[in-house]
């Protein structure tokens, strides 16, 4: 517990010192979006890597926080500050009434039933012209102000966005060590176990579902409030998919695991730009490797490789 | 404590039970014995909640439990350990036993997540009771290792541990000695008799005569789905229809 705290000061203190280190500049902006990527594979991963249960829509539920923070501060004038809260509560209460039924359902009917979700909350965002925009997207939305200070540089972005992504990372590490996180965990080993010491499984499911889904929509409003436009493309089908690899690529259940995959997979086509054509193959590439040495995750598989590299240099040692 | 009447299960075309009667006094340990595919675990899953009988009722100390759901009848202090061990096997044999404080217990989501005082307390004293069970068991050398890395023979007893943590009045346990060595199986048979000792109602499906014969009070034979015979453990080598039962010229 306490090295657990230790651990979380350094990673805290780390990243509040990064925007020194890099100076501002471009990368400042990457940066933020690994944030918000952050916060979405927590999310997903508490869903996923904790209780078990497989969401392939989650990226809906990060468009309908941006959505209704968008509309709300335009449309309807209302503080950014009141409708980030709104929008998580609005998209909760969603969550938690559909979350009923189809987390009934297990494995593969269930990916395919968030996936009908996520893609008719895409279909939302396209044809409610009048409301979202539709295709060609939202714009105009106000930036958050604090104390006078409004957050529209990279660097002031960085500092709101990574407060929160730090503010979601200390509570879901709580959760997970607590025993409402055992009981997620247990559900995940073995549901009928779980339920025979008491654990009402169903009811966990949807809870985690809605929390779920309310951390993906805090993540949206911040997006859309940073951005100040957003468009239906960034909260399609394939940025679900993006979210799962990262959740799997930095690993099941941890959640700095969930922080690695959001940095690799963010930062990874920055830094692949200079290859040009060849950018997609070396990510595709890189993922599949991944996954076949490091089945674990990143967080898993990176201290392992060390290990492994330190004991073959101690044996080379003493030899 | 526990009375099962006209239990039927019918699976599909198959009856894995058929108009089972029998009630269980408190403080006994019953030993629920019959050949394999005899109905013993179909039997355990619909006293647990597990399955929904096709049939008949479940009284748990008088109240009609007929179709409650495991985790409400965990809440009335029964609980079982499985046949084929339902391990959290992620989890280390401390966090799993802890899962077992469940329902003694309260802190919601956010308590937990926002590290709220009460739920810090209330995590202290998870901790310590299944700590306790843990010594109970003798298994606190093994409190920090991850149930899948166990040993067999440990895994049944973490089973039993984090079943005890619930302090259930009535415990059923499906084949606990499967798979045990004769030491093994000799210090189970203490253990069991300690947890009755504690005042909880245990019933034992077991396939272990001798571990039967030793330890319980009282016996009820299936066969083929139906009640064969009911009684005392001398009563039971005794009869005639369990052993043809036994000896497979049943029918
Ligand atoms: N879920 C199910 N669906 C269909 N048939 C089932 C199911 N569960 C049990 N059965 C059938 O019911 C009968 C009784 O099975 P059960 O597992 O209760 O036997 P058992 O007495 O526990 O046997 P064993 O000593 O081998 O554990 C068997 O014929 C089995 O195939
Ligand atoms: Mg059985």
């Amino acid at each position: 517990m306490r090295r657990d705290l230790l651990f979380f000061s350094g990673f805290s203190l780390l990243v509040m010192l990064a925007p020194q280190l890099f100076k501002g500049g471009y990368l400042m902006n990457v940066l933020v979006f690994v944030g918000i990527n952050t916060m979405l594979a927590i999310a997903l991963n508490l869903l996923l890597g904790y209780a078990g249960q497989i969401s392939l829509g989650h990226a809906g539920f990060f468009g309908l926080g941006a959505y209704l923070s968008g509309i709300l501060t335009t449309t309807a004038n209302l503080n950014p500050w009141l409708a980030m809260p709104l929008a998580a509560i609005i998209v909760g209460c969603l969550a938690g009434t559909i979350g009923f039924p189809i987390l009934k359902l297990k494995g593969h009917y269930l990916a395919m039933a968030t996936l009908g979700l996520g893609i008719i909350i895409y279909i939302v965002f396209n044809e409610t012209i009048e409301l979202t925009g539709g295709p060609s997207g939202l714009s105009g939305i106000p930036n958050l102000k604090l104390a006078g200070i409004s957050f529209d540089s990279d660097v002031k972005n960085y500092y709101l966005i990574w407060g929160m992504a730090l503010a979601v990372m200390l509570f879901s590490i709580n959760l997970a060590n607590s025993r409402v996180g055992r009981a997620l965990r247990a559900v995940h080993d073995s549901e009928v176990a779980a339920q025979v010491l008491g654990v009402n499984a169903r009811l966990l499911k949807v809870q985690i579902f809605a929390l779920s889904a309310v951390i993906s929509s805090l993540a949206g409003s911040l997006y859309a409030h940073t951005m100040t436009f957003i468009s239906p493309t960034s909260f399609g089908f394939n940025f679900s998919i993006e979210l799962l690899t990262m959740v799997v690529i930095g690993g099941l259940g941890s959640i700095y695991g969930s922080f690695l995959g959001a940095a690799l997979l963010t930062l990874l086509p920055e830094f692949l730009r200079g290859a040009n054509d060849y950018d997609i193959i070396i990510y595709g590439g890189l993922l599949v490797v991944m996954v076949m040495f490091m089945p674990g995750g990143m967080v898993r598989g990176i201290p392992a490789a060390f290990r492994k590299v330190v004991r073959r240099k101690e044996v080379r040692d003493h030899a | 404590m526990l009375e099962v009447s006209g239990i039927t299960q019918i699976f599909g075309g198959v009856t894995a039970l058929e108009a089972v009667s029998f009630s269980i006094a408190q403080g006994d340990i019953t030993g629920v014995i019959g050949p394999n595919g005899a109905g013993k675990t179909t039997l355990f899953n619909i006293i647990t909640g597990i399955y929904r009988q096709t049939s008949g009722t479940v009284q748990l100390e008088g109240r009609d439990v007929s179709g409650y759901p495991p985790e409400k009848l965990a809440r009335l202090a029964m609980v079982r350990t499985f046949q084929n061990i339902e391990l959290f096997s992620g989890m280390t044999v401390l966090e799993n036993v802890m899962v077992g404080m469940h329902t003694k217990s309260t802190s919601g989501l956010l308590a937990c997540a926002l590290k709220m005082p009460w739920s810090i307390s209330e995590e202290r004293r998870i901790r310590s009771a299944a700590m306790k069970w843990l010594e109970f068991t003798d298994m606190v050398a093994y409190a920090d290792t991850v149930a899948g890395n166990l040993p067999f023979g440990k895994g049944r007893l973490l089973e039993i541990a984090r079943a005890l943590a619930v302090e259930p009045r009535i415990m059923l346990m499906d084949e606990p000695a499967a798979g045990l060595n004769s030491q093994e199986t000799v210090a189970l048979a203490k253990l069991i008799k300690q947890i009755r000792d504690l005042g909880v109602t245990v019933v034992l499906v077991e396939h272990d005569m001798e571990l039967v014969m030793d330890i319980c009070d009282r016996i009820v034979v299936l066969n083929l789905g139906r009640k064969l015979a009911e009684g005392t453990p001398r009563e039971i080598q005794e009869s005639h229809e369990v052993i043809a039962a036994y000896l497979g010229d049943g029918d």
